[in-house]
């Protein structure tokens, strides 16, 4: 057995920008596909309306570790190898696009339809209600429950130890094997979540103040 | 302005021409065959009890609701399905005050005032403004130009929204229960408004339940009742002498 020393904390915090870095692509993917979906759940053509509906309940219906088992290994046999941060970042994106998607429907339609009418009787089309009247009044609704999603997604990003992906949680598995101190190691991992999640709950809470301070 | 005053005194082009419009909700026959005209720089007051289809005549003039029969048209131009090229052509010549005001809340005063103006009629941002500064003092709110909605009263909210709307300088402007949602004071702030803009020659159709602003502002009053009209004509003379037993009493309970 391995004393347990200042390199250790060196790799964990080295695998803790990793566990950022998925965090960061789920966050990104998963919010230009969530939008896309968003406004695909809210759109006047039925079938566009149907099929964002059942891409959200199939990936709402199937836990994340199996998303990773398919990209990874289903692909994989398939012919598509992935490399395990790309099957991680697609699943992880998959999976936040699905929630976001279906978060922000909410926002969308919690705005008023008294906003839409007096828009187009001031002659805006559609394009411009969505940016200059929905879409900024449905922000201000979607910042509380997005931030909660994201603290989510970065614990969520544990799961991708399974496919072989080097991240905190699994970095922290691999420092245990070697030193076999388990309380001391995964406090530490537990903190370093701790550290990163929290940021954004407290940048949730002055974007909230802000948007509401301009009301 | 003496010219305004003119033309309503003749009888005008009409320039919203109701026939027969027929509108279902499901089972519901809320407007059953309604039709009248309404000429250049006419004030009409549609009045009527709750659920005499009176605001739902106005929404499918203002193009929100589609109807199931009959024709509407507006300065020449049908109503016209949302999208098309008629509805775009009613959008520059109708302006439509809601009971709810329905002002952007994420927007200042002004800004609610110049969004259509650049996004629609493209002007520029100074051209915008003069023309936001112009209807806000018409209205008398040119120092709430940076306020945002919701500092605002109920009746400056309303006399906002009715800037909002003269600013895309409409042929037509169309007013739902505009004051209803006011207590009295308020609802004398918006009145004043209105009758400003009758005075400049505005064509206006309002549904209403003032009918102390309905006799000295209208010209011409139209009575609904089960989605028809079951009459109208000019103010003075159908207050005078009411033919149906419902306006009679009708006016009598408004009393």
């Amino acid at each position: 057995m391995i004393q347990l020393n200042a390199n250790h904390f060196i790799y964990l915090l080295q695998a803790a920008q990793w566990t950022l870095l998925l965090s960061l692509i789920a966050f990104v993917g998963g919010s230009v596909a969530g939008l896309v979906l968003a406004l695909l759940r809210v759109s006047k053509i039925g079938v566009l309306r149907i099929l964002a509906s059942g891409y959200i309940q199939l990936i709402q219906g199937t836990p994340l570790l199996i998303i990773l088992f398919l990209s990874y290994f289903g692909l994989g046999i398939m012919g598509f190898k992935l490399v395990p941060i790309v099957a991680a970042g697609l699943s992880l994106t998959l999976y936040a696009a699905a929630f976001l998607g279906e978060i922000w429907r909410g926002c969308i339609e919690a705005v008023p339809r008294t906003q839409w009418e007096a828009s187009d009787c001031l002659g805006l089309n559609r394009f411009q209600q969505y940016a200059y009247v929905i879409l900024p009044q449905s922000v201000r609704l979607a910042i509380p429950p997005t931030v909660g999603f994201m603290v989510q997604i970065v614990k969520n990003t544990s799961l991708a130890s399974v496919i072989g992906f080097v991240e905190l949680a699994r970095a922290g598995q691999i420092v245990n094997n070697s030193t076999f101190e388990p309380f001391t190691i995964f406090t530490v991992v537990a903190a370093i979540y701790f550290a990163m999640c929290y940021p954004l709950s407290l940048a949730a809470r002055a974007l909230e103040r802000k948007a509401h301070a301009g009301r | 302005m003496p010219a305004a005053e003119a033309t309503r005194e003749g009888p005008g082009e009409a320039i919203v021409r109701i026939r027969d419009v027929v509108k279902e909700f499901g089972p519901l026959r809320v407007l059953d065959g309604v039709s009248f005209d309404i000429a250049r720089g006419q004030v009409a007051a549609i009045v009527g009890r709750s659920g005499s289809g009176k605001s739902t005549l106005l929404r499918c003039i203002a193009g929100l609701e589609t109807t199931q029969a009959g024709a509407i048209t507006v300065c020449g131009h049908a109503v016209g399905r949302p999208g098309s090229a008629a509805r775009a052509q009613l959008r520059r010549d109708v302006g439509m005050v809601f009971q709810s005001y329905n002002l952007f809340p994420h927007l200042t005063v002004e800004r609610n005032i110049t969004l259509a103006l650049t996004l629609v009629k493209k002007q520029s941002r100074e051209e915008a403004h003069t023309k936001a500064a112009e209807v806000l003092a018409m209205v008398g709110l040119t120092d709430k130009r940076t306020a945002y909605p919701e500092q605002l009263s109920g009746g400056q909210q309303q006399r906002v929204a009715i800037a909002r709307s003269l600013a895309l300088s409409p042929q037509v402007m169309l007013f739902d229960e505009v004051t209803s949602a006011l207590d009295p004071e308020l609802t004398s702030e918006v009145l004043a408004v209105m009758e400003e803009l009758a005075r400049r020659g505005m064509t206006m159709i309002t549904v209403t339940h003032e009918m102390g602003f309905a006799r000295r502002v209208a010209d011409l009053v139209v009575f609904m009742h089960k989605g028809k009209v079951w009459e109208s004509g000019p103010t003075a003379e159908l207050f005078a002498k009411p033919k149906t037993a419902e306006f009679s009493q009708f006016v009598a309970s408004e009393l």
